[in-house]
């Protein structure tokens, strides 16, 4: 059984929460206590049946206001798989809390209302989808039941779709008819759509392909952690504490650790406590080199043949996060997996329309604007290209002052 | 499938080994909350695969209510024994006397709110920036929204409406003087994943999560444990059962269920089959208001 990460990327009129709550109930991940307590809640609003939007709204100020605030994590697993869905908000003014959930995400679900067809709101959602470089796109056209279960307005959704699909450059993207209040086509495939040739959504979540999503042929090995028992059996113990974030990695393989570009060799290897002949992403563990070498904290294990690039200017497309605006000039922090430096915002190329991808000149910019950047870091910074390698190329930008984590920056 | 495919449960705790490290690096006295339940027994399991052959970079931390079940504090004791680490014990009745709380009142009298007020005290003693704890995703709706590295001012409340964007996995651990982080290495496991985790490393657990018999009584369809902690009404009807814990809690906020499920593969039949979440049907203190959770997080609770 593997695990498959998913953001639903939509809103509430078009039934993301409906969706969501139909995948958890047909799967039956919801329990009867939970049901219990939202088919309280659905009487209340004197509807037949029970509002499986319910399940998905988490705090009381969201119950208050009948919106998604912020992204919540559901789980839920079938034989298959284990699921994890990232529920974000679908307005303009939470871009942001979309952003963090697509960080993760290997597939994006994109609702439209089969109503109102490809609308700004999808647009933005797929732009989103883009920036984040999220492996593989479903769009589900939703409340099918509100046009007759019509193969026509499908195909013509699936047409505007395609425009759209092919300017961002998205390459995995699978069409799915459904009715999320009446379960067509989430679980099982509908006899009302039976001109659908597609699987059910749920069954191509089981089968769609993740393996090769995860990069085996870079290897990239953040230092998270120094580990020295400093025993009087272990005094000569050093091992190099982390993940391998794309990769694989082999007892004697000639690495270079970046950025001081000193060079040895694998030693040894140990995964969960046990001495191995390799390891590969995304598996977490201990590398021992022949040499001693000063590596810390934030450097980074590469191997000789394959290195990343090591600058300090780098382009950068930056979603801003923060109340308080950008300002040109301002110094950040820059993080980088465990690799924390200075940074300066240089200078603001321009400033993307998430509704239409149109770019104008900015000086500044606010809460949710994507926008082109040039950053200078203090230090060289061991990175890749966000399009070709995630792992490494994704960074967070710091306030010095509040802490707060202000900006997402996909390395160009 | 190739030979470099990864089952969830290794996804899951590459993720929180990762999490772990991230600690270790970042924080300067971070602390790991233990209670004896599977959960944080869960979690010590994760940290020795973070850290052996090294030693923890951090204490194990109990809070102790003086109303746990025996056998998790013994649990505790001998772990803390065995794996050599560190453990550091503060009771929720020496601060009752200290600061002239008011010991709660009813028949199941919980100090469970009052443990914040100890959470919070050892936090400034210690002067711990990171507390590690076993809180899933999965247990709550308030806690579905709640970040891996989860900022807390320096009366320990979270703020929903203020929680920093949680990225790839980049975690920001950088606070101001006063403000502390939870963080929460687990959150993304469900109580089966935890269960199918404990069978596949073969983790021992205190015998309370085992079937055995005890004297409870049935309070509204949910079974409470005799102990001295709770009040018997003339009404109550003394029942000895079969019975074993979901969840580990406080004895009196935390419920049995009847069962005979006598080991792990056993167990976990039990829950792929039940209808009821773990929260409802053994959390007494869940059930009084709809944002329970929220509430308590917003106060510096766990």
């Amino acid at each position: 059984m593997d695990l498959l990460r998913f953001i639903t990327a939509g809103s509430v009129d078009d039934g993301k929460s409906t969706l969501i709550g139909r995948l958890l109930y047909d799967s039956k991940s919801i329990m009867i206590d939970q049901l219990e307590a939202i088919e309280k809640q659905s009487k209340n609003k004197e509807q037949g049946e029970i509002d499986l939007a319910l399940l998905t709204d988490g705090l009381r100020a969201e119950r208050e206001q009948g919106i998604t605030i912020d992204v919540a994590y559901k789980y839920f697993s079938t034989p298959k798989r284990k699921f994890i869905i990232a529920d974000a908000p679908g307005h303009i003014q939470y871009t942001r809390n979309m952003v963090t959930g697509a960080s993760t995400a290997d597939l994006a679900i994109i609702l439209i209302d089969a109503r109102n067809g490809v609308v700004e709101q999808t647009r933005r959602h797929s732009i989103i989808t883009s920036l984040l470089n999220i492996p593989h796109v479903v769009v589900a056209i939703n409340k099918m039941d509100l046009v007759d279960y019509s193969q026509d307005v499908y195909n013509n959704i699936v047409i505007d779709y395609a425009e759209v699909a092919k300017s961002l450059g998205l390459k995995d993207v699978t069409y799915i008819p459904i009715s999320a209040a009446f379960g067509d086509n989430i679980v099982e495939k509908s006899p009302k759509l039976s001109w659908y040739e597609g699987s059910s959504l749920l069954n191509f979540l089981e089968s769609v392909e993740v393996e090769k999503d995860i990069n085996l042929a870079d290897p990239r090995f953040p230092v998270q952690y120094v580990i020295r028992p400093q025993t009087d059996d272990l005094h000569d113990y050093r091992g190099y504490a982390g993940k391998v974030i794309s990769g694989i990695y082999k007892k004697g393989d000639a690495v270079t650790v970046l950025p001081s570009g000193r060079t040895s060799t694998i030693k040894n290897i140990e995964h969960n406590g046990v001495d191995v002949a390799e390891v590969f992403a995304p598996q977490s563990a201990i590398l021992h080199l022949e040499d001693d070498i000063d590596i810390s904290r934030g450097d980074i294990i590469v191997k000789n043949d394959n290195l990343p690039r090591v600058t300090q200017e780098l382009d950068v497309v930056l979603c801003w996060m923060d109340n308080k605006p950008l300002v040109t000039g301002n110094k950040y922090l820059l993080q980088i997996n465990s690799r924390v430096v200075k940074s300066v915002i240089k200078e603001i190329e321009y400033k993307l329309d998430v509704n239409t991808l149109q770019k104008t000149d900015a000086t500044s910019a606010g809460l949710n604007d994507v926008i082109k950047v040039k950053i200078k870091t203090a230090s060289p910074i061991p990175y890749d290209s966000y399009s070709e390698l995630r792992e490494n190329g994704g960074a967070i930008l710091i306030d010095e002052t509040s802490h707060v984590t202000v900006g997402a920056c996909m390395i160009k | 499938m190739s030979k470099y495919s990864l089952d969830y449960l290794d996804h899951l705790e590459s993720e929180a080994i990762h999490i772990f490290r991230e600690v270790a690096g970042q924080f300067e006295r971070p602390a790991l909350l233990f209670s004896g339940g599977k959960d944080s027994i869960t979690l010590v399991q994760l940290a020795l695969k973070a850290f052996r052959p090294g030693k923890f970079p951090f204490p194990l931390v109990h809070i102790d209510t003086g109303h746990n079940f025996p056998e998790a504090l013994q649990y505790r004791d001998e772990l803390a024994k065995k794996i050599g680490e560190k453990l550091i014990v503060r009771n929720v009745g020496d601060t009752i006397k200290a600061k002239n709380l008011t010991e709660p009142k009813g028949k199941f009298a919980s100090r469970n709110a009052l443990q914040t007020y100890t959470l919070l005290d050892t936090i400034e003693e210690f002067k711990f920036d990171a507390c590690i704890g076993g809180a899933r995703r999965d247990e709550e709706k308030a806690r579905a929204k709640e970040r891996i590295f989860s900022v807390r001012d320096e009366f320990g409340q979270w703020d929903p409406k203020l929680q920093r964007p949680e990225l790839w996995n980049t975690y920001n651990g950088r606070i101001t003087k006063g403000e502390n982080v939870r963080v929460f290495p687990i959150s993304n496991w469900t109580e089966l994943d935890v269960w199918n985790y404990i069978r596949r490393e073969k983790i021992e657990l205190p015998s309370i999560y085992f079937s055995h018999e005890r004297e409870v009584i049935d309070h509204e369809g949910q079974l409470v444990a005799v102990s001295d902690f709770i009040k018997l009404d003339a009404t109550d009807k003394v029942l000895r059962k079969n019975v074993r814990y979901r969840t580990v809690g406080d004895m009196t906020c935390t419920a049995a269920v009847e069962s005979h499920a006598s080991n792990i593969d056993d167990i976990i039949s039990e829950i792929t089959a039940t209808k009821t979440s773990e929260r409802g049907e053994t959390r007494i203190d869940d059930k009084v208001s709809e944002a329970a959770m929220e509430d308590r997080k917003k106060n510096g609770y766990f």
